[in-house]
């Protein structure tokens, strides 16, 4: 009896103190400073780590400068000079040596495949996941570590599940109460109301901490926002600061019944899957949804898989082909205190989020950037390159002009002939041979 | 944490695998976590449809050529040994390979000649030890696609069948291969370096 007694104080106690301390100041957009000062002691933690790693690291082994160096030391000079190249020059038996390192450089090591895992980070951030190449330093890192797991899985880990729970149920209930509702601007306020505590409280689950930039280009009604993706946390680090209507397909399951709720409360736009697949279909409805002013703006990731957050790959031009104003929005992970990577291919959605919750925090910054349109003359697929470089540039990231769907499908023939035709053109270039074309 | 043995233990004969290939822990660590990661769907080796997904290199003309040698004798699975052995033929020639070398002991994978080896077997496609000016042909229009007509292609290779052939029988041996390319930096052109 006792025991059961007991065991129902601390629940309430701890109940109270997350409603006190979490649930109502999110509710009024308040914040009471106890992250930031979360994240003061982790900072100065892991600084202390690095220090003492520093000085326990052994000099020939070498701490890598940036976090997306290869691990073959590669030769990027271009074609002409790997086959030791003037142009005309003749064939010869070693051209193919020039052709079989690069590709054995590729298997050993590519471009996109390492976008497809988890950004290296040049020192060790207290969490075992990324702990690929540390050795045991000292008894003392030992103990923080041991610590640091205590107060992520015993501390941490209890309270974010009961916020997300507590977020996920109230998303769930508020949007199906506010559904009931006419239509009218009420409504509208109730929604958007609903949906920012629930975010809110969503991203204080993951220890979120958010730095907006430029918030007078956030997105505006009847446009689309178009951003990089590196995890489904995106799109609640962007539903924190504004509301947006989002495009997806239907999902079952736990998504399922979320999608349904909101769906009540304010139009979002959500596809079966086999209509994903009529791409008119698709634009047709997004057409719709933008030309009426009073509906929130879309929400869309182009490159159309999540990538690691170290570059921005292809954007696909179907979003760019419906047409009107394009808010782009850059968005950057900060590594150090957790991973926020969903490697869809290594963890399913539940041990994803069981990681992303004993990390440390979730740190990024967004970057809203001026609005873009189509210019004349511009095609699809030369505004979305444009969009891309804005975005990578804003986030520091690198550019790709990989599709990331390249890790399921395989490469187009024409990247293969641009290669063919450089080659040849150092072969025939300058007539060395009898050449009827010039 | 932990140390670092505790990684390299995952890795199944690692001992002979290093002494086969010559490369460091820390490359075989390093190969490892990349052959996992190719492996997508963790069946435990490699297949043909797991190469030809990396991008650079299915733009590769050599691609397809390159993709099977790792395959020999038609096989499908490609395990972490096979990958590996392949790819100590690239492995840069230390000076300590040559010196302290047995000389009854197996040449190793990355010296002059299994690096040349290489190169000849993506020629040779029927394996016959000799590259025909047929097989010369077909690796020159992987290389240049569709950009070069028919009579200059097979006026290029018919040049040089001609000028590495030494014994008059119209295809180049390996002896002969190797002479011609005697005088390049081999171990410059076909290595690559592992770094840490």
């Amino acid at each position: 009896m006792d025991g059961a007694e007991l065991a129902g104080k601390i629940v309430y106690t701890w109940l109270t103190l997350v409603l006190g301390f979490i649930l109502l100041p999110s509710a009024f957009g308040v914040s009471l400073g106890i992250s930031e000062l979360y994240m003061k002691i982790l900072v100065k933690t892991l600084e202390w780590a690095t220090l003492r790693i520093e000085k326990g690291v052994s000099k020939e082994s070498v701490l890598k400068n940036s976090a997306s160096v290869g691990i073959i030391q590669r030769d990027e000079s271009p074609m002409e000079k790997g086959l030791s190249g003037l142009r005309g020059r003749d064939f010869e038996l070693s051209d193919v040596f020039y052709f079989s390192k690069k590709g054995l450089e590729a298997i050993v090591e590519d471009e996109v495949t390492q976008r497809f895992s988890s950004e290296e980070l040049v020192s060790w951030n207290l969490l075992t996941r990324t702990n690929v190449n540390f050795q045991y330093i000292s008894p003392k890192l030992t103990m923080v570590w041991v610590l640091g797991v205590i107060v992520r899985y015993c501390v941490l880990l209890p309270l974010r599940v009961t916020l997300a729970f507590i977020g996920i149920s109230f998303l769930v209930i508020g949007t199906t109460l506010v559904g009931q509702l006419p239509e009218s601007s009420l409504k509208n306020r109730l929604s958007e109301l609903v949906h920012l505590t629930c975010c809110r409280i969503c991203v204080r689950a993951l220890s979120g901490t958010i730095h907006y930039h430029n918030k007078q280009y956030r997105p505006q009604k009847g446009g689309i926002c178009v951003a990089n993706h590196t995890s489904p946390i995106d799109v609640l680090i962007l539903t924190t600061d504004g509301c947006y209507a989002m495009v997806g397909q239907v999902h079952g399951g736990l998504m399922g019944i979320i999608q349904r709720a909101m769906v009540k409360a304010c139009p979002h736009v959500w596809f079966e899957r086999s209509e994903m697949k009529d791409r008119h279909l698709v634009t047709e409805r997004l057409r719709e949804h933008i030309a009426d002013k009073k509906k929130l703006p879309i929400l869309i990731f182009p490159e159309g898989t999540c990538i690691n957050n170290t570059s921005v790959m292809m954007f696909k031009k179907g979003s760019f082909e419906i047409g009107g104003t394009i808010y782009p929005v850059a968005i950057k992970y900060n590594p150090q205190f957790g991973d926020a990577f969903w490697n869809s291919s290594k963890y399913n959605m539940v041990s994803y989020l069981l990681r992303v919750m004993t990390s440390w925090a979730i740190v990024c910054d967004v970057w809203y950037m001026p609005p873009m349109t189509r210019e004349e003359g511009e095609d699809a697929v030369q505004f979305a390159n444009r969009v891309k470089s804005a975005i990578a540039i804003q986030g520091g990231l690198t550019e790709l002009p990989w599709d990331g769907g390249l890790k399921r499908a395989k490469v187009k023939d024409t990247y293969k002939e641009e290669q063919q035709k450089n080659y040849s053109k150092m072969l025939v270039g300058n007539g060395s041979l009898n050449s009827e074309l010039d | 944490m932990g140390s670092r043995s505790s990684h390299a233990a995952r890795i199944p004969d690692v001992d002979s695998i290093r002494r086969e290939t010559g490369f460091s822990q820390a490359s075989l660590l390093r190969l490892y976590h990349r052959f996992r990661a190719l492996d997508w769907n963790e069946k435990g080796y490699l297949s043909r449809v797991d190469l030809q997904q990396i991008g650079a290199l299915a733009v590769n003309p050599l691609g397809d050529r390159i993709i099977d040698s790792f395959f020999p004798d038609g096989s499908l699975h490609l395990d972490f040994p096979g990958f590996v052995r392949v790819l100590a033929r690239f492995r840069p020639v230390d000076d300590e390979d040559n010196g302290n070398r047995d000389p009854k002991e197996p040449e190793p994978l990355n010296s002059r000649m299994n690096k040349l080896r290489f190169a000849f077997q993506l020629y040779d496609l029927d394996r016959d030890g000799k590259i025909s000016r047929q097989e010369m042909l077909q690796v020159l229009r992987l290389m240049v696609g569709v950009q070069v007509t028919e009579e200059q292609l097979e006026s290029i290779a018919d040049r040089t069948v001609q000028e590495a052939d030494e014994d008059g029988d119209g295809a180049v041996s390996f002896l002969e291969f190797a002479k011609s390319l005697e005088k390049m930096n081999i171990e410059q052109k076909m290595s690559i370096r592992i770094l840490k």
